[in-house]
Protein backbone atom coordinates (compact mmCIF):
# COMPACT_ATOMS: atom_id res chain seq x y z
CA UNK A 1 0.00 0.00 0.00
CA UNK A 2 2.97 2.45 0.92
CA UNK A 3 4.61 1.63 -1.82
CA UNK A 4 1.60 1.73 -4.60
CA UNK A 5 1.02 4.92 -2.76
CA UNK A 6 4.63 6.25 -2.76
CA UNK A 7 4.59 5.40 -6.95
CA UNK A 8 1.32 7.50 -7.33
CA UNK A 9 3.51 10.29 -6.14
CA UNK A 10 6.43 10.37 -8.02
CA UNK A 11 4.39 9.92 -10.80
CA UNK A 12 2.39 13.10 -10.29
CA UNK A 13 5.60 15.33 -9.60
CA UNK A 14 7.07 13.73 -12.95
CA UNK A 15 4.40 15.03 -14.65
CA UNK A 16 4.27 18.59 -12.84
CA UNK A 17 7.93 18.50 -13.78
CA UNK A 18 7.39 17.73 -17.76
CA UNK A 19 5.23 20.38 -17.69
CA UNK A 20 7.55 22.92 -16.33
CA UNK A 21 10.76 21.47 -18.16
CA UNK A 22 8.44 21.78 -21.55
CA UNK A 23 7.71 25.44 -21.12
CA UNK A 24 11.59 26.17 -20.78
CA UNK A 25 12.91 23.64 -23.46
CA UNK A 26 10.36 24.68 -25.71
CA UNK A 27 12.13 28.07 -25.21
CA UNK A 28 15.51 26.95 -25.15
CA UNK A 29 15.82 23.73 -26.94
CA UNK A 30 19.66 21.90 -26.37
CA UNK A 31 19.77 23.68 -22.73
CA UNK A 32 21.92 21.68 -20.66
CA UNK A 33 23.05 19.97 -23.22
CA UNK A 34 19.58 18.26 -23.90
CA UNK A 35 16.79 18.05 -26.19
CA UNK A 36 13.34 18.29 -24.88
CA UNK A 37 12.67 14.39 -25.37
CA UNK A 38 16.07 14.13 -23.78
CA UNK A 39 15.24 16.66 -20.25
CA UNK A 40 11.74 15.15 -20.12
CA UNK A 41 13.61 11.57 -19.36
CA UNK A 42 16.17 12.92 -17.43
CA UNK A 43 12.25 13.76 -15.26
CA UNK A 44 10.92 10.52 -15.54
CA UNK A 45 14.48 8.77 -14.64
CA UNK A 46 15.42 11.09 -11.82
CA UNK A 47 11.47 10.37 -10.35
CA UNK A 48 12.45 6.59 -10.73
CA UNK A 49 15.49 6.21 -8.85
CA UNK A 50 14.76 8.80 -6.06
CA UNK A 51 13.72 6.45 -3.90
CA UNK A 52 16.44 3.50 -4.54
CA UNK A 53 18.67 6.71 -3.83
CA UNK A 54 17.65 7.86 -1.10
CA UNK A 55 17.83 11.39 -1.99
CA UNK A 56 15.78 12.84 0.50
CA UNK A 57 17.45 10.26 2.81
CA UNK A 58 15.82 7.42 5.14
CA UNK A 59 16.49 3.66 4.96
CA UNK A 60 19.11 2.34 7.48
CA UNK A 61 19.39 6.17 9.25
CA UNK A 62 16.32 6.70 11.14
CA UNK A 63 17.22 3.17 12.75
CA UNK A 64 20.48 3.60 13.41
CA UNK A 65 20.44 6.88 14.78
CA UNK A 66 17.98 5.33 17.33
CA UNK A 67 20.51 2.74 18.56
CA UNK A 68 23.77 5.57 19.18
CA UNK A 69 21.07 7.64 20.62
CA UNK A 70 19.37 4.99 23.00
CA UNK A 71 23.41 3.14 23.83
CA UNK A 72 22.15 -0.18 21.75
CA UNK A 73 24.96 0.64 19.42
CA UNK A 74 27.28 -0.89 22.00
CA UNK A 75 26.44 -4.29 21.58
CA UNK A 76 26.56 -3.68 17.50
CA UNK A 77 30.12 -2.95 18.01
CA UNK A 78 31.01 -6.02 19.71
CA UNK A 79 29.37 -7.67 16.71
CA UNK A 80 31.62 -9.32 14.25
CA UNK A 81 29.91 -7.93 11.80
CA UNK A 82 31.79 -4.60 10.80
CA UNK A 83 28.63 -1.89 11.34
CA UNK A 84 29.82 0.08 8.08
CA UNK A 85 29.55 -2.94 5.63
CA UNK A 86 26.46 -4.64 7.46
CA UNK A 87 24.72 -1.60 6.99
CA UNK A 88 26.02 -1.63 3.30
CA UNK A 89 24.61 -4.46 2.96
CA UNK A 90 21.43 -4.00 4.16
CA UNK A 91 21.27 -0.44 2.25
CA UNK A 92 22.02 -2.33 -1.27
CA UNK A 93 18.91 -4.41 -0.69
CA UNK A 94 16.80 -1.38 -0.10
CA UNK A 95 17.77 0.08 -3.10
CA UNK A 96 16.98 -3.12 -5.04
CA UNK A 97 13.65 -3.22 -3.79
CA UNK A 98 12.78 0.27 -4.43
CA UNK A 99 14.18 0.21 -8.00
CA UNK A 100 11.65 -2.20 -8.65
CA UNK A 101 9.08 -1.32 -6.36
CA UNK A 102 9.26 2.44 -7.41
CA UNK A 103 11.27 3.02 -10.02
CA UNK A 104 9.62 0.81 -12.81
CA UNK A 105 6.28 2.04 -12.73
CA UNK A 106 7.21 5.59 -12.95
CA UNK A 107 8.88 5.49 -15.86
CA UNK A 108 6.60 3.48 -17.74
CA UNK A 109 4.30 5.87 -16.97
CA UNK A 110 6.26 8.52 -18.20
CA UNK A 111 7.26 6.67 -21.33
CA UNK A 112 3.65 6.15 -21.77
CA UNK A 113 2.57 9.38 -22.00
CA UNK A 114 5.68 11.38 -23.32
CA UNK A 115 8.12 10.46 -25.60
CA UNK A 116 10.59 9.46 -23.70
CA UNK A 117 14.43 9.26 -25.04
CA UNK A 118 15.00 5.66 -23.50
CA UNK A 119 18.18 3.58 -24.53
CA UNK A 120 17.91 0.62 -26.74
CA UNK A 121 19.59 -2.59 -26.54
CA UNK A 122 20.69 -4.63 -23.07
CA UNK A 123 24.49 -3.19 -22.74
CA UNK A 124 23.19 0.47 -22.12
CA UNK A 125 20.60 -0.60 -19.69
CA UNK A 126 23.64 -2.79 -18.51
CA UNK A 127 25.55 0.62 -17.94
CA UNK A 128 22.56 2.36 -16.56
CA UNK A 129 22.47 0.08 -14.03
CA UNK A 130 26.28 -0.61 -12.89
CA UNK A 131 26.39 3.47 -12.86
CA UNK A 132 23.27 2.72 -10.40
CA UNK A 133 24.91 0.95 -8.10
CA UNK A 134 27.88 3.14 -7.64
CA UNK A 135 25.54 5.80 -7.00
CA UNK A 136 24.05 4.15 -4.27
CA UNK A 137 27.15 3.53 -3.20
CA UNK A 138 28.19 6.68 -3.07
CA UNK A 139 24.56 7.85 -1.29
CA UNK A 140 24.89 5.32 1.18
CA UNK A 141 28.98 6.39 2.26
CA UNK A 142 27.44 9.97 2.69
CA UNK A 143 24.05 8.90 4.71
CA UNK A 144 26.51 6.75 6.98
CA UNK A 145 28.81 10.32 7.36
CA UNK A 146 25.38 12.15 8.31
CA UNK A 147 24.42 9.34 11.05
CA UNK A 148 27.76 8.92 12.80
CA UNK A 149 27.15 12.62 13.17
CA UNK A 150 24.47 11.76 16.21
CA UNK A 151 27.19 10.53 18.19
CA UNK A 152 28.03 13.95 19.05
CA UNK A 153 24.55 15.46 18.45
CA UNK A 154 22.20 12.71 19.30
CA UNK A 155 19.58 13.69 18.03
CA UNK A 156 20.18 13.46 14.30
CA UNK A 157 17.16 14.11 12.72
CA UNK A 158 18.71 18.05 11.64
CA UNK A 159 21.47 17.06 10.21
CA UNK A 160 20.01 14.09 8.40
CA UNK A 161 17.58 17.26 6.45
CA UNK A 162 20.18 19.08 5.96
CA UNK A 163 22.02 16.36 3.97
CA UNK A 164 18.70 15.66 2.04
CA UNK A 165 18.44 19.03 1.30
CA UNK A 166 21.96 19.22 -0.38
CA UNK A 167 21.23 15.98 -1.97
CA UNK A 168 17.90 17.12 -3.88
CA UNK A 169 19.49 20.15 -4.62
CA UNK A 170 23.24 18.50 -5.77
CA UNK A 171 21.97 15.71 -7.72
CA UNK A 172 20.33 17.22 -9.63
CA UNK A 173 16.96 16.09 -8.70
CA UNK A 174 15.21 19.91 -9.25
CA UNK A 175 16.92 21.02 -12.23
CA UNK A 176 19.78 19.45 -14.42
CA UNK A 177 23.18 20.28 -13.35
CA UNK A 178 24.44 20.66 -16.79
CA UNK A 179 21.26 23.84 -16.73
CA UNK A 180 23.17 25.40 -13.52
CA UNK A 181 24.88 28.39 -14.70
CA UNK A 182 28.83 29.02 -14.10
CA UNK A 183 30.99 28.50 -11.64
CA UNK A 184 27.96 26.99 -9.47
CA UNK A 185 27.64 24.11 -12.46
CA UNK A 186 30.75 23.28 -12.65
CA UNK A 187 31.27 22.90 -8.69
CA UNK A 188 27.97 20.91 -8.66
CA UNK A 189 28.96 18.61 -11.14
CA UNK A 190 32.24 17.56 -9.24
CA UNK A 191 30.27 17.16 -5.68
CA UNK A 192 29.81 13.69 -4.71
CA UNK A 193 26.07 14.30 -5.07
CA UNK A 194 26.25 14.53 -8.87
CA UNK A 195 27.00 10.70 -8.68
CA UNK A 196 23.08 10.14 -7.53
CA UNK A 197 21.25 11.64 -10.41
CA UNK A 198 23.12 13.27 -12.55
CA UNK A 199 25.59 10.91 -13.90
CA UNK A 200 23.16 7.56 -14.14
CA UNK A 201 20.61 9.77 -16.00
CA UNK A 202 23.61 10.85 -18.37
CA UNK A 203 24.80 7.25 -18.71
CA UNK A 204 20.85 6.43 -19.59
CA UNK A 205 20.57 9.00 -22.13
CA UNK A 206 24.10 7.66 -24.05
CA UNK A 207 25.90 10.36 -23.21
CA UNK A 208 29.00 8.77 -22.43
CA UNK A 209 30.68 6.67 -25.10
CA UNK A 210 33.64 4.43 -24.60
CA UNK A 211 36.18 6.05 -22.34
CA UNK A 212 34.06 8.62 -21.47
CA UNK A 213 31.89 5.91 -19.75
CA UNK A 214 35.31 4.58 -17.64
CA UNK A 215 35.80 8.04 -16.88
CA UNK A 216 32.20 8.06 -15.42
CA UNK A 217 32.20 5.48 -13.51
CA UNK A 218 35.80 6.26 -12.39
CA UNK A 219 34.54 9.55 -11.08
CA UNK A 220 31.39 7.81 -8.91
CA UNK A 221 33.99 4.93 -7.76
CA UNK A 222 36.27 7.72 -6.45
CA UNK A 223 33.88 9.54 -4.65
CA UNK A 224 32.43 5.61 -3.08
CA UNK A 225 35.84 5.39 -1.66
CA UNK A 226 36.34 8.32 -0.42
CA UNK A 227 34.17 8.85 1.32
CA UNK A 228 33.82 5.23 3.07
CA UNK A 229 37.08 5.86 3.89
CA UNK A 230 36.38 9.10 5.56
CA UNK A 231 33.20 6.78 7.13
CA UNK A 232 35.53 4.76 8.71
CA UNK A 233 38.11 7.35 9.72
CA UNK A 234 35.43 9.54 11.73
CA UNK A 235 33.94 5.66 13.17
CA UNK A 236 36.72 5.38 14.83
CA UNK A 237 36.82 8.53 16.12
CA UNK A 238 33.36 8.22 17.00
CA UNK A 239 33.58 4.69 19.04
CA UNK A 240 36.57 6.09 20.80
CA UNK A 241 34.37 8.99 22.33
CA UNK A 242 31.40 6.86 22.41
CA UNK A 243 29.18 7.71 26.08
CA UNK A 244 26.96 4.68 26.10
CA UNK A 245 23.65 5.96 27.89
CA UNK A 246 22.97 4.44 31.46
CA UNK A 247 20.57 1.10 31.96
CA UNK B 1 4.53 20.43 25.75
CA UNK B 2 5.57 19.46 21.55
CA UNK B 3 7.46 23.11 21.96
CA UNK B 4 9.54 22.14 25.05
CA UNK B 5 10.29 18.63 23.99
CA UNK B 6 11.87 19.90 21.11
CA UNK B 7 13.61 22.63 23.10
CA UNK B 8 15.43 19.83 24.22
CA UNK B 9 17.84 19.54 21.37
CA UNK B 10 18.57 23.04 20.45
CA UNK B 11 20.91 22.52 17.75
CA UNK B 12 18.78 19.89 16.23
CA UNK B 13 15.40 22.55 16.58
CA UNK B 14 17.53 25.43 14.93
CA UNK B 15 19.25 22.86 12.15
CA UNK B 16 15.20 21.60 10.97
CA UNK B 17 13.74 24.94 11.04
CA UNK B 18 16.59 26.09 8.84
CA UNK B 19 15.73 22.66 6.89
CA UNK B 20 12.25 23.42 6.52
CA UNK B 21 12.83 27.12 5.60
CA UNK B 22 15.99 25.79 3.07
CA UNK B 23 13.54 22.70 1.43
CA UNK B 24 11.28 25.34 0.09
CA UNK B 25 14.26 27.73 -0.46
CA UNK B 26 15.79 25.58 -2.99
CA UNK B 27 12.57 25.13 -5.47
CA UNK B 28 12.79 28.75 -5.70
CA UNK B 29 16.45 28.68 -5.98
CA UNK B 30 15.98 26.06 -8.59
CA UNK B 31 13.17 28.32 -10.26
CA UNK B 32 15.34 31.38 -10.24
CA UNK B 33 17.97 29.02 -11.94
CA UNK B 34 15.61 28.34 -14.67
CA UNK B 35 15.29 31.94 -15.23
CA UNK B 36 18.85 32.89 -15.59
CA UNK B 37 17.85 30.99 -19.12
CA UNK B 38 14.87 32.54 -20.27
CA UNK B 39 13.24 35.68 -20.00
CA UNK B 40 9.29 34.05 -19.31
CA UNK B 41 8.05 30.97 -18.42
CA UNK B 42 4.57 30.40 -19.81
CA UNK B 43 4.45 33.87 -20.48
CA UNK B 44 5.12 35.16 -17.24
CA UNK B 45 8.24 36.81 -16.18
CA UNK B 46 10.02 36.53 -12.71
CA UNK B 47 8.29 38.37 -10.02
CA UNK B 48 5.19 37.54 -11.13
CA UNK B 49 6.03 33.59 -11.14
CA UNK B 50 7.80 34.60 -7.36
CA UNK B 51 4.25 35.76 -6.65
CA UNK B 52 2.60 32.35 -7.28
CA UNK B 53 5.22 30.89 -5.44
CA UNK B 54 4.96 33.17 -2.45
CA UNK B 55 1.26 32.59 -2.28
CA UNK B 56 0.97 28.57 -2.45
CA UNK B 57 3.87 28.53 -0.30
CA UNK B 58 2.43 30.58 2.42
CA UNK B 59 -0.42 29.03 2.22
CA UNK B 60 0.42 25.99 2.46
CA UNK B 61 2.95 26.51 5.15
CA UNK B 62 -0.06 28.39 7.47
CA UNK B 63 -2.26 24.77 6.65
CA UNK B 64 1.16 22.53 7.29
CA UNK B 65 1.94 24.48 10.89
CA UNK B 66 -1.85 24.23 12.47
CA UNK B 67 -2.39 20.55 10.55
CA UNK B 68 0.90 18.95 9.63
CA UNK B 69 -0.01 16.68 12.82
CA UNK B 70 -2.40 14.91 10.33
CA UNK B 71 0.42 12.99 8.75
CA UNK B 72 0.79 10.95 12.30
CA UNK B 73 -2.64 9.79 11.78
CA UNK B 74 -2.03 6.32 10.05
CA UNK B 75 0.75 5.33 12.54
CA UNK B 76 -1.63 5.81 15.19
CA UNK B 77 -4.64 3.89 13.76
CA UNK B 78 -2.03 1.10 12.89
CA UNK B 79 -0.80 0.95 17.10
CA UNK B 80 -4.24 1.58 17.80
CA UNK B 81 -2.98 4.61 20.02
CA UNK B 82 -5.65 6.29 18.88
CA UNK B 83 -7.57 5.44 21.92
CA UNK B 84 -6.33 7.62 24.59
CA UNK B 85 -7.16 10.49 22.64
CA UNK B 86 -10.89 9.59 22.05
CA UNK B 87 -11.76 9.49 25.97
CA UNK B 88 -9.77 12.65 26.39
CA UNK B 89 -12.54 15.84 26.59
CA UNK B 90 -11.16 17.71 23.49
CA UNK B 91 -12.39 17.22 20.05
CA UNK B 92 -10.31 14.49 18.41
CA UNK B 93 -9.56 16.83 15.39
CA UNK B 94 -7.95 19.48 17.32
CA UNK B 95 -5.64 16.83 19.41
CA UNK B 96 -4.50 14.88 15.97
CA UNK B 97 -4.37 18.47 14.58
CA UNK B 98 -1.88 19.54 17.44
CA UNK B 99 -0.26 16.02 17.81
CA UNK B 100 3.52 16.24 18.04
CA UNK B 101 3.01 19.99 17.02
CA UNK B 102 6.52 21.05 14.81
CA UNK B 103 7.48 24.55 15.33
CA UNK B 104 10.19 23.97 13.01
CA UNK B 105 7.70 23.64 10.74
CA UNK B 106 7.64 27.87 10.78
CA UNK B 107 10.80 27.75 8.38
CA UNK B 108 8.51 26.64 5.46
CA UNK B 109 6.11 29.44 6.21
CA UNK B 110 8.69 32.17 6.50
CA UNK B 111 10.18 31.41 3.70
CA UNK B 112 6.99 31.49 1.77
CA UNK B 113 6.37 35.05 3.28
CA UNK B 114 9.69 35.97 2.42
CA UNK B 115 9.43 35.52 -1.50
CA UNK B 116 6.07 36.82 -1.20
CA UNK B 117 6.82 40.31 -0.08
CA UNK B 118 9.76 40.42 -2.05
CA UNK B 119 7.30 39.80 -4.98
CA UNK B 120 4.90 41.96 -3.72
CA UNK B 121 7.58 44.57 -3.47
CA UNK B 122 9.04 44.84 -7.13
CA UNK B 123 5.98 43.50 -8.70
CA UNK B 124 4.76 46.04 -11.35
CA UNK B 125 0.91 45.87 -11.19
CA UNK B 126 -1.87 47.67 -11.18
CA UNK B 127 -3.17 48.02 -7.43
CA UNK B 128 -6.56 48.98 -6.67
CA UNK B 129 -8.23 48.15 -3.55
CA UNK B 130 -9.47 45.80 -4.61
CA UNK B 131 -6.20 43.96 -5.98
CA UNK B 132 -4.70 44.24 -2.18
CA UNK B 133 -7.03 42.66 -0.64
CA UNK B 134 -7.04 39.90 -2.79
CA UNK B 135 -3.40 38.57 -2.14
CA UNK B 136 -4.12 38.18 1.99
CA UNK B 137 -7.25 36.82 1.08
CA UNK B 138 -5.95 34.50 -1.04
CA UNK B 139 -3.45 33.33 1.41
CA UNK B 140 -6.25 32.49 4.04
CA UNK B 141 -8.85 31.02 1.60
CA UNK B 142 -5.85 28.54 0.18
CA UNK B 143 -5.01 27.87 3.33
CA UNK B 144 -8.48 26.63 4.68
CA UNK B 145 -8.29 24.96 1.14
CA UNK B 146 -4.73 23.15 1.91
CA UNK B 147 -6.11 22.55 5.61
CA UNK B 148 -9.00 20.70 3.92
CA UNK B 149 -7.16 18.54 2.05
CA UNK B 150 -4.84 17.26 5.17
CA UNK B 151 -7.94 16.23 6.91
CA UNK B 152 -9.44 14.51 4.02
CA UNK B 153 -6.33 13.16 3.37
CA UNK B 154 -5.57 11.92 7.35
CA UNK B 155 -9.18 10.44 7.57
CA UNK B 156 -7.96 8.36 4.49
CA UNK B 157 -5.74 6.81 6.97
CA UNK B 158 -8.05 5.48 8.84
CA UNK B 159 -8.94 3.17 5.97
CA UNK B 160 -5.31 2.65 3.91
CA UNK B 161 -3.28 3.13 7.56
CA UNK B 162 -0.80 3.67 5.09
CA UNK B 163 -0.77 5.54 2.77
CA UNK B 164 0.41 8.71 3.79
CA UNK B 165 2.24 9.54 0.76
CA UNK B 166 -1.00 9.44 -1.28
CA UNK B 167 -2.05 12.87 0.60
CA UNK B 168 1.64 14.31 -0.30
CA UNK B 169 0.80 14.17 -3.64
CA UNK B 170 -1.92 16.29 -3.42
CA UNK B 171 -0.36 18.93 -0.66
CA UNK B 172 3.46 18.92 -1.29
CA UNK B 173 2.44 18.08 -5.21
CA UNK B 174 -0.37 20.96 -5.18
CA UNK B 175 2.23 23.59 -3.76
CA UNK B 176 4.62 22.90 -6.70
CA UNK B 177 1.94 22.80 -8.99
CA UNK B 178 0.73 26.22 -8.16
CA UNK B 179 4.48 27.74 -8.47
CA UNK B 180 4.21 27.33 -12.08
CA UNK B 181 1.93 29.32 -14.05
CA UNK B 182 -0.81 27.98 -14.96
CA UNK B 183 -0.60 28.73 -18.77
CA UNK B 184 2.49 25.96 -18.38
CA UNK B 185 0.33 22.94 -17.72
CA UNK B 186 -1.96 20.80 -20.09
CA UNK B 187 -5.62 22.61 -20.10
CA UNK B 188 -7.27 19.20 -18.82
CA UNK B 189 -5.06 19.48 -15.99
CA UNK B 190 -5.91 23.22 -15.17
CA UNK B 191 -9.65 22.22 -15.46
CA UNK B 192 -8.87 19.51 -12.92
CA UNK B 193 -7.42 22.20 -10.48
CA UNK B 194 -10.87 23.98 -10.86
CA UNK B 195 -13.51 21.04 -10.67
CA UNK B 196 -12.13 18.63 -8.84
CA UNK B 197 -9.27 19.16 -6.46
CA UNK B 198 -10.03 22.92 -6.44
CA UNK B 199 -6.47 23.81 -6.43
CA UNK B 200 -6.49 26.60 -8.57
CA UNK B 201 -8.22 28.82 -6.16
CA UNK B 202 -5.47 28.67 -3.46
CA UNK B 203 -3.28 30.97 -5.77
CA UNK B 204 -4.12 30.99 -9.58
CA UNK B 205 -7.65 32.46 -9.86
CA UNK B 206 -6.82 35.33 -7.80
CA UNK B 207 -3.55 35.79 -8.66
CA UNK B 208 -4.32 36.10 -12.59
CA UNK B 209 -6.59 38.77 -11.30
CA UNK B 210 -3.96 40.45 -9.65
CA UNK B 211 -1.99 40.63 -12.51
CA UNK B 212 -4.82 41.30 -14.59
CA UNK B 213 -4.75 38.05 -16.63
CA UNK B 214 -7.03 36.06 -18.28
CA UNK B 215 -7.05 32.05 -17.08
CA UNK B 216 -6.49 29.58 -19.82
CA UNK B 217 -9.79 28.11 -19.05
CA UNK B 218 -11.93 31.42 -20.16
CA UNK B 219 -14.07 31.31 -16.97
CA UNK B 220 -15.85 34.41 -16.20
CA UNK B 221 -14.39 36.89 -14.15
CA UNK B 222 -16.40 37.06 -10.76
CA UNK B 223 -14.93 32.92 -10.38
CA UNK B 224 -11.63 34.82 -9.27
CA UNK B 225 -13.16 35.68 -6.14
CA UNK B 226 -14.84 32.56 -4.94
CA UNK B 227 -11.87 31.16 -3.11
CA UNK B 228 -12.97 32.21 0.37
CA UNK B 229 -16.57 30.24 -0.34
CA UNK B 230 -14.78 27.24 -2.16
CA UNK B 231 -12.52 27.35 1.04
CA UNK B 232 -15.96 27.22 2.85
CA UNK B 233 -17.32 24.50 0.86
CA UNK B 234 -14.14 22.00 0.62
CA UNK B 235 -14.76 21.67 4.52
CA UNK B 236 -17.93 19.62 3.94
CA UNK B 237 -16.72 16.89 2.79
CA UNK B 238 -13.31 17.06 4.70
CA UNK B 239 -15.65 16.68 7.59
CA UNK B 240 -17.90 13.78 6.46
CA UNK B 241 -14.85 11.98 5.76
CA UNK B 242 -13.58 12.51 8.73
CA UNK B 243 -16.54 11.18 10.62
CA UNK B 244 -16.87 8.52 8.42
CA UNK B 245 -13.67 7.66 9.16
CA UNK B 246 -13.38 7.88 12.88
CA UNK B 247 -16.93 5.93 12.46
CA UNK B 248 -15.26 3.04 10.85
CA UNK B 249 -11.92 2.70 13.80
CA UNK B 250 -11.30 -0.15 15.28
CA UNK B 251 -8.63 -0.25 17.89
CA UNK B 252 -6.00 -2.76 16.88
CA UNK B 253 -6.53 -5.10 20.26
CA UNK B 254 -3.83 -4.91 21.59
Amino acid sequence: MATAAGVFTNTVFGFILTFAYTALWEQRDGLGGYGLSQALTYVWVGQALLMAMATMGGGFQDELIERIRSGDIAVDLFRPADLQLWWLAHDLGRAAFHLLGRGVVPLLVGGAVFDLAFPGGPLPWAAFLLSVLLGVVVSYAIRFLVVLSAFWLLDGQGVVQISALVAMFFSGMLLPLTVFPGLLGEVARMLPWASMLQVPADVFLGKYGGWELAGAYGFQAGWALALLAAGRVLQSVAVRRVVVQGG
Amino acid sequence: MWVRSTMVYRTSFLLTALGNFATTALDFVAILLMFSHVEALGGFGFAEVALLYGTSATAFGLAHLLLGGMDGLGARVRRGSLDGMLVRPVPLLAQVAADGFKLRRIGRLAQGLLVLGWSLAVLEAEWTPLTVLMVPVAVVSGAAIFGALLVAGGSFQFWAQDAAEVQNSFTYGGTTLLQYPPTVFARELVAGTVFVVPLAFVNWLPVLFVLGRDDPLGLPGWVDFLSPLVAVVCWVPAGLVWRAGLGSYRSAGS
